[in-house]
């Protein structure tokens, strides 16, 4: 009953709201509104939330539009790479929108991300801009780490990112690190450490989790399950690919992951559980469109069925896009503006990272140290090439 | 200028040579070993600056797997001095995440040998992502733990790792030798915001050695990437880090009874490598002899030698000598071991070849 009224009021609000010609989205309301998660949360060892979450209009159609200008970026990003202006690794993260967009619906920038290296969305997420984005990506000095990091590289600790790790698994106990370094100076915030399936069976992986138990730090370890360790699909690579389930003594969510409610709240439900409990999984199940990076076509172990499947039936955008139009908080046409608005904004971004420079070759030998000492470093000819670390 | 110099004894901390010198020691004479000295620097470095902390196996409870640790515990609390499971790789990741955040761990790998299972997380995790953040991370950690050959512990633990460290650009790779040594550098290294790798030496742990006044200040601290000249001589320049050095110092005094007046230089610092002070020793003398205790090929020997002949090529009168470990994983037989390290006697013999003198001569006027 409340939900027609609140249809009823969404509706008489549409339709004087249509009437003047210009509507802006971003004065969309605050008022509550709850939605069903498509798909209950599975529990390992912990009662789930409940598939009832919050939200408001204002927090759907940003939703829409983050999700947007993800994919727009990462879509822009593959033609770029196509162009030979990116070079080297570049995993793109279209299809998994949800995750970055639901997480940080429901934490702080105070909390702390920390992910692998398929890390352009995370850092849009976490207040990266467009340009740092494509500069970096493009190897210029307006890149966020500079041009020195590249695609793998991206980091915003102001923002609570930390990167941007090209070697799997390795982000797993430094998360756990920075959830030790959180408890320790009695932050109250926790740290959401994100790995695929693939990452999902590093040893390593289990000693931080272990020491993250023994010692209840507010690690949420985040396994994005898009179902494909590079070639490999999860069946193939793990005895038990039910990762929700891996930590065994350590609690465990399944989530939809291509639903950013169902991310939502299972993120503020594990924020909640870690900081008085200690750490928790969450598994996103998750997709991702693209292949593990450019260099893969993405359909060798994978059919072209599956992957329009999935973008038929599930893709996070359309879903969003589903709730809006349902609950009448924004016109078919005002969601197709969105989207060139975005589109025109990713184009922007690019044509000023393309006018970005390439780093100053003495860039080479900056930041390899905090305090250089004065330290003497050389080039490949030690005698033509030479800097002293300041 | 006659210096008298007496015996260190080494294996029995109850017998303490006093040691005497004209220069390098203050006269004061108060005697502190190695393992006194690393304790006592964590413990000011901790007592200073409450986001330094310690971490590793059996640092805590146990008191420290050689007692390092000793009594930090009892003083700090177990989330300042933390026991870890036996997992490297994970508690060393965890180490480096929470210098991301801002702390400033103490690492302790119980040997270096055992870093090689968290060596992923030294190179990629710390030394490089300053660099790869363009400085928006920066990673205050310190590594530290006995590294090379101890007595008869067999090819898995006797390892020497400044080579391999000391290649890496945005790591620090510190050598301690004496107790003052052990308390500048550490110090230095708790302070420093970069990753710093300090490898100890487990034999020295019991080692006496003079700490003056300065020394024992708990603000005191040793410049990185300054080589110490522990003896200054005109004939020769020997050059060494940890452990050999206190052979090298053994092998001039025998070399001074054959009129060769050796210069012995202390490295301190493995990465940055002092080049300065060796190539200015090495104008000096015009002669080279580098000891270490690991595998010769690509050693620290290796990079001292390039770059002597890079920058003072004209000044060698002789071929550059290194002495180093055996190109043999560690045998565990006593004499086998023996012939496996560096001896003094070694050591005099390079020297005796770089000045061309394989006879003894009688003494110098």
């Amino acid at each position: 009953m409340a939900q027609l009224t609140q249809r009823a009021a969404t509706f008489q609000r549409t339709l004087s709201a249509a009437v003047s010609s210009t509507r802006c989205l971003s004065t969309a309301s605050t008022s509550p509104i709850s939605v069903e998660t498509s798909l209950p949360f599975t529990g390992h060892k912990i009662d789930p939330p409940s598939r009832s979450v919050e939200t408001t209009p204002q927090e759907l159609l940003s939703f829409f539009r983050d999700m947007a200008l993800m994919r727009r970026m990462e879509i822009a990003a593959d033609s770029l790479y196509k162009a030979k202006l990116i070079r080297g690794f570049c995993h793109l993260y279209d299809g998994q929108e949800a995750v970055a967009v639901g997480m940080e619906a429901a934490i702080t920038k105070k909390d702390c991300i920390i992910t692998a290296y398929r890390d352009h969305c995370i850092f849009l997420g976490r207040g990266g801009t467009l340009l740092e984005s494509f500069a970096e990506l493009m190897g210029r000095k307006d890149g966020c780490s500079k041009g020195k990091g590249g695609s793998m590289h991206f980091y915003k600790k102001e923002g609570g990112f930390y990167g941007g790790h090209g070697i799997v698994g390795a982000q797993v106990p430094l998360g756990c690190g920075l959830a030790f370094a959180q408890k320790y100076s009695k932050d109250e915030n926790v740290t959401f450490a994100m790995y695929g399936d693939g990452a999902a069976n590093q040893g390593q992986l289990f000693e931080a989790l272990n020491m993250a138990a023994l010692w209840d730090l507010p690690a949420i370890l985040i396994c994005e399950n898009n179902h494909y360790g590079m070639g490999t699909a999860e069946w193939r690579a793990a005895k038990s690919p039910a990762y929700y389930k891996r930590g065994d003594y350590v609690p465990g969510l399944k989530v939809d992951g291509m639903d950013a409610l169902a991310v939502k709240q299972a993120c503020k439900f594990a924020k909640e559980h870690a900081l008085k409990n200690g750490p928790i999984i969450l598994e996103m199940d998750t997709y991702r469109y693209h292949g593990h990076s450019m260099s893969d076509p993405g359909s060798t172990y994978r059919t072209r069925d599956e992957i329009s499947g999935v973008r038929q039936e599930r893709d996070p955008i359309e879903r969003i896009r589903k709730l809006i139009l349902s609950h009448d908080l924004a016109t078919e046409k005002e969601l197709k503006d969105t989207e060139k608005e975005v589109r025109k904004e990713v184009d922007e971004a690019i044509a000023q990272a393309k006018e970005s420079p390439l780093p100053d070759p003495s860039e080479l030998f900056t930041n390899v140290y905090v305090k250089g000492l004065g330290v003497e470093a050389f080039g490949a000819d030690r005698k033509e090439l030479r800097a002293v670390l300041p | 200028m006659l210096k008298i110099l007496k015996q260190k004894a080494v294996s029995a901390p109850l017998l303490r040579a006093v040691v005497l010198s004209s220069r390098n020691y203050s006269v004061s004479a108060k005697q502190m070993n190695v393992r006194e000295a690393l304790n006592s620097a964590l413990d000011e470095e901790m007592s200073a600056d409450h986001k330094v902390f310690l971490m590793g196996e059996e640092v805590g409870e146990y008191q420290g797997a050689y007692k390092v640790t000793k009594g930090l515990l009892q003083k700090y609390g177990p989330e300042r001095v933390v026991d870890t499971p036996i997992t490297e790789a994970g508690f060393t990741g965890i180490g480096v995440g929470a210098a991301y955040y801002g702390l400033r761990p103490v690492v302790e790998f119980m040997t270096f040998n055992f870093a090689m299972q968290a060596i992923d997380h030294i190179i990629n995790s710390a030394a490089k992502t300053n660099y790869m953040s363009s400085g928006n991370i920066s990673v205050p950690i310190v590594f530290r733990g006995p590294n090379g050959a101890a007595a008869g512990v067999g090819a898995q633990h006797s390892q020497c790792y400044a080579a391999w460290y000391g290649a890496i650009p945005g790591l620090k790779v510190l050598a301690p030798y004496s107790s003052e040594d052990a308390r500048g550098l550490l110090k230095a290294a708790i302070r420093d915001p970069d990753p710093v790798v300090f490898l100890e030496n487990e034999l020295l742990y019991g080692e006496y050695f003079p700490v003056s006044e300065e020394v024992l200040d708990a603000g005191f601290s040793i410049p990185i990437g300054k080589a110490k000249i522990e003896k200054e001589g005109k004939d020769v320049s020997i050059v060494a880090f940890s452990k050999m050095v206190g052979f090298s110092l053994k092998a001039a005094e025998i070399l001074a009874k054959d009129g060769i007046d050796a210069e012995v230089i202390n490295l301190r610092s493995i990465r940055p490598l002092d080049r300065s002070t060796i190539n200015a020793s090495v104008r000096r003398t015009n002669r080279l002899v580098t000891v270490e205790e690991g595998f010769p090929q690509h050693g620290v020997g290796a990079e001292i030698c390039a770059s002597i002949v890079e920058d003072s090529f004209g000044y060698l009168d002789a071929p550059v000598e290194r002495i180093a470990g055996a190109d043999v994983p560690m045998p565990y037989a006593a004499n086998l071991e023996r012939l496996a390290l560096p001896q003094v006697e070694d050591i005099v013999r390079a020297a005796k070849r770089a000045c061309y003198r394989s006879v003894p001569m009688s003494a110098a006027a």
